[in-house]
């Protein structure tokens, strides 16, 4: 499983001199399965470059899989290359409501005065698909959703094959319910979809001091993305969901705090999601 | 996938919820078992959570003999079993003894929980004392 980063900025993008290095796109990661199926995590604005090289590659069937509707984490499809091409399949998975269904909640992006263009009109074959409660299969991987704390009816995904297991929980505030090291795993939230997995990308927007002036925004601090890591067992870290007012410098120094953290709880290394940056699993 | 499936999220709030109320509560998951109540239910049920541990709702509610003026409640009439199997509010009055052997009496408000997608998660009891 090969797992790549097209947009790792949290709420809005961010371009500018500042966010070079880690980049400046909202929401969205590639997920590219042995078998040759491929996952994308979320429609923020990094999946406008990634359904460029989509195309390129000649892939014409694909699975997004939608953790909220929260504008950046959606803002993008408008834009995404392959939506544009009649010979492509897109399975678009997201969060129940029953209030309205996926495909209803997501046209309302694509209406005036948001677009010109009605749902409706998109070339490719789109298939809307509410997640299971239970896990499901995709070719040889394995996929299971649950609901995590988050304002809205927010998902995350867990991914596996037969050789790697990954973890997708972007937007995530677990320590709204307690604190972490105070509760057994089957009280935390998300614990289970990243219960033991190789790789777990999670929430890590704040600094500990900008978290207690945020709490119940749906976003977890530094400290509380290492207590989790730590708490599921998951073997690596990624910070991501990084705050729009963090330079690559402030992103470097909330690095270093993780990293400390993560020594003083004996757990893995933590690294920053960058734009670009590739994770092979396992 | 084997995945131990965590508490539903609901059932996660709902406690934190209860454990930050004064108010006594209880909650349980959608198969009946009893998964916590609070300090302030401690006082009513004479017994802390962490000994009591998760226990099915009909095994520890027929504990303290629940009883009305025209006798011995029914397990199948007692607010919890009415919120968990057909799934709607109820409340009553009951007199009932304590794991500390003291009778009390209390109003129980039960009702059930539904998650996203009306999924029926569990139901919460609210003890309200006479």
């Amino acid at each position: 499983m090969r797992v790549k980063i097209w947009g790792c900025r949290g709420s809005v993008p961010t371009p500018g001199p500042d966010t070079v290095t880690y980049g400046g796109n909202t929401s969205c990661v590639e997920v590219f399965a042995d078998d040759g199926t491929t996952f994308v995590l979320d429609a923020g604005t990094g999946i406008r470059g990634l359904g460029l090289d989509l195309l390129e590659r000649g892939i014409g069937r694909i699975h997004l899989c939608l953790t909220h509707l929260h504008l950046d984490h959606l803002e993008g499809l408008r834009f995404f290359a392959p939506l544009w091409d009649e010979r492509v399949e897109l399975d678009i998975w997201g969060p129940p409501s029953h209030e309205l269904s996926l495909q209803e909640r997501i046209a309302r992006a694509f209406s005036p005065p948001l677009f010109p263009v009605d749902l409706r009109d998109v070339p490719a074959a789109l298939t809307f698909h509410d997640v299971p409660r239970e896990p499901w299969a995709i070719g040889r991987t394995t996929l299971a959703a649950d609901f995590v704390l988050h304002p809205g009816p927010t998902i995350g995904y867990r991914i596996e094959t037969a050789g790697a297991s990954f973890a997708y929980i972007p937007d995530h505030e677990p320590a709204l319910a307690g604190t972490i090291a105070d509760r057994s795993t089957d009280w935390i939230s998300g614990a289970s979809l990243a219960e033991g997995v190789d790789a777990l990308i999670h929430d890590s927007q704040y600094f500990e001091d900008e978290y207690e002036q945020r709490i119940g925004w749906g976003h977890s601090s530094v400290a509380d993305a290492v207590a989790f890591t730590g708490a599921v067992g998951a073997r690596r870290l990624v910070l991501f969901h990084h705050e729009p007012h963090h330079s690559d410098g402030l992103l470097e120094q909330l690095e270093d705090r993780a990293r400390e953290l993560a020594i003083r709880n004996r757990g893995p290394s933590p690294m920053l999601a960058h734009e670009g940056m590739v994770v092979e699993l396992p | 996938m084997e995945t131990r499936r965590h508490k539903h999220l609901v059932l996660i709030l709902a406690r934190e919820f209860a454990s930050n109320l004064a108010t006594p509560m209880l909650i349980a998951d959608d198969q009946g078992t009893l998964v916590f109540y609070n300090e302030a239910a401690e006082a009513v049920v004479g017994r802390p959570f962490a000994e009591a541990g998760e226990i099915s709702l009909d095994e520890w509610s027929e504990s303290f003999g629940p009883r009305t003026e025209s006798g011995a409640v029914p397990p199948e009439r007692l607010t919890t079993q009415i919120a968990l199997h057909e799934r709607r509010a109820a409340h009553e009055r009951y007199r009932i003894t304590s794991v500390d052997g003291v009778e009390r009496e209390v109003s129980v408000t039960a009702f059930p929980l539904f998650a996203h997608a009306d999924e029926f998660v569990g139901i919460v009891a609210i003890f309200w004392r006479e």
